[in-house]
């Protein structure tokens, strides 16, 4: 497997090369003491996979997985283990390793991913069945300053909060200052409907539909009777 | 007994790697006056939260060097600090000092 190494600390981008100095099946292409050094070669440069230091100044590591479209494996590097519910909400992280790093904890980290599965074929795919055509699948959002891009057909749900909409997708959640009415404008009519005054949902993501509600992922979110009628017109009904 | 620093961790990481040893000797060397340094100045200024990211960095070296129970203490000081408290300051200090001392010797 190629990797690289993301880390702050010189220290700490030593051990990890040691550490993957005694694994015969891992070579370091690259070590980079910041997150955006790391993104122009991920540019040009395929990995298989990235040890990831949580927290870094100015650009965290989470901060870094979100700019990345298609992730490869990460595993996550940090002094802290207050990360490690958040690192599971990224499908890309296969394993979170506290430091200081032991040799036995590093190699079970590298059986786990090499034993997980390639995520971002699959991704493709999906995307594919949506129709939309490639370049329009994308949509920025503006966090602290930062404009984070987001895989259209990988939105959940968006729910109206006084000023801001939260945004679900697959991997992560937002909140963003902005209206249901501008974010609906920017998304496609064919996979998004508004089923509710506070509530558009992604037409794809549908589990199961009850009287006055549908569940996406693990959320009942609420049908207007007056949007029913729409939002059977959308299914493929037996 | 207060528990002292020690290279187990590296000596165990290096596999018999004298040249890794010493490139970690020379990192820490370098670098924990500058944190400790940087550490004291936000403390002074009662910057809490530079100071909590300060003792991040200093908890993975602590840790590097066997200090189990310093170790601990430098989570619950980084939590402290995050609040803007400072009570573990001075038990803090013991474990800068104590590290101090130790690379002296190697």
């Amino acid at each position: 497997m190629n990797c690289i190494i993301i880390d702050d600390e010189e220290m700490a981008r030593a051990i990890i090369q040691q550490l993957c100095s005694q694994v015969d099946q891992l070579k370091v292409l690259e070590e980079f003491s910041n997150a955006i050094q790391a993104i122009k070669f991920l540019n040009s440069t395929t990995v298989d996979l990235i040890f990831l230091d949580i927290h870094m100044p100015d650009f965290t590591g989470f901060d870094f997985i979100q700019t990345l479209k298609n992730p490869p494996k990460i595993i996550l590097t940090t002094s802290d283990k207050n990360f490690a519910l958040e690192a599971f909400e990224y499908e890309c992280i296969v394993d979170y390793l506290v430091k200081p790093i032991t040799l036995p904890r590093f190699l079970k980290a590298i059986q786990k991913a090499e034993s997980t599965p390639d995520i971002n074929p699959q991704d493709q795919s999906e995307s594919e069945t949506t129709g939309i055509s490639s370049g329009e699948n994308d949509l920025y959002i503006n966090i602290d300053r930062r404009l984070i891009k987001i895989d259209i057909p990988t939105i959940l749900v968006i729910e109206a909060k006084g000023d801001y909409i939260l945004l679900k997708t697959e991997k992560q959640n937002y909140t963003v200052h902005s209206t249901l009415k501008k974010i609906e404008e920017k998304l496609p009519d064919d996979l998004f409907l508004k089923v509710h005054r506070s509530y558009v949902i992604n037409t794809k993501k549908i589990i199961d539909i009850e009287d006055n509600s549908v569940l996406i992922k693990k959320d009942v979110i609420p049908v207007s009777r007056s949007k029913r009628p729409e939002l059977m017109k959308r299914l493929n009904l037996l | 007994m207060p528990e002292t620093p020690n290279m187990n961790y590296i000596n165990e990481l290096s596999a018999g790697s004298e040249e890794f040893k010493q490139k970690i000797i020379t990192i820490m060397k370098k670098e924990f006056p500058e944190e400790k340094k940087e550490f004291l100045t936000n403390y002074n200024n009662q910057v809490f939260l530079k100071t909590a990211e300060n003792v991040h960095k200093l908890k993975h070296k602590i840790g590097m060097l066997g200090l189990e129970n310093g170790y601990r203490v430098a989570i619950d000081f980084e939590d402290e600090l995050k609040q803007h408290n400072s009570q573990l300051f001075q038990e803090f200090m013991l474990i800068l000092n104590s590290i101090e001392n130790f690379l002296k010797t190697i």
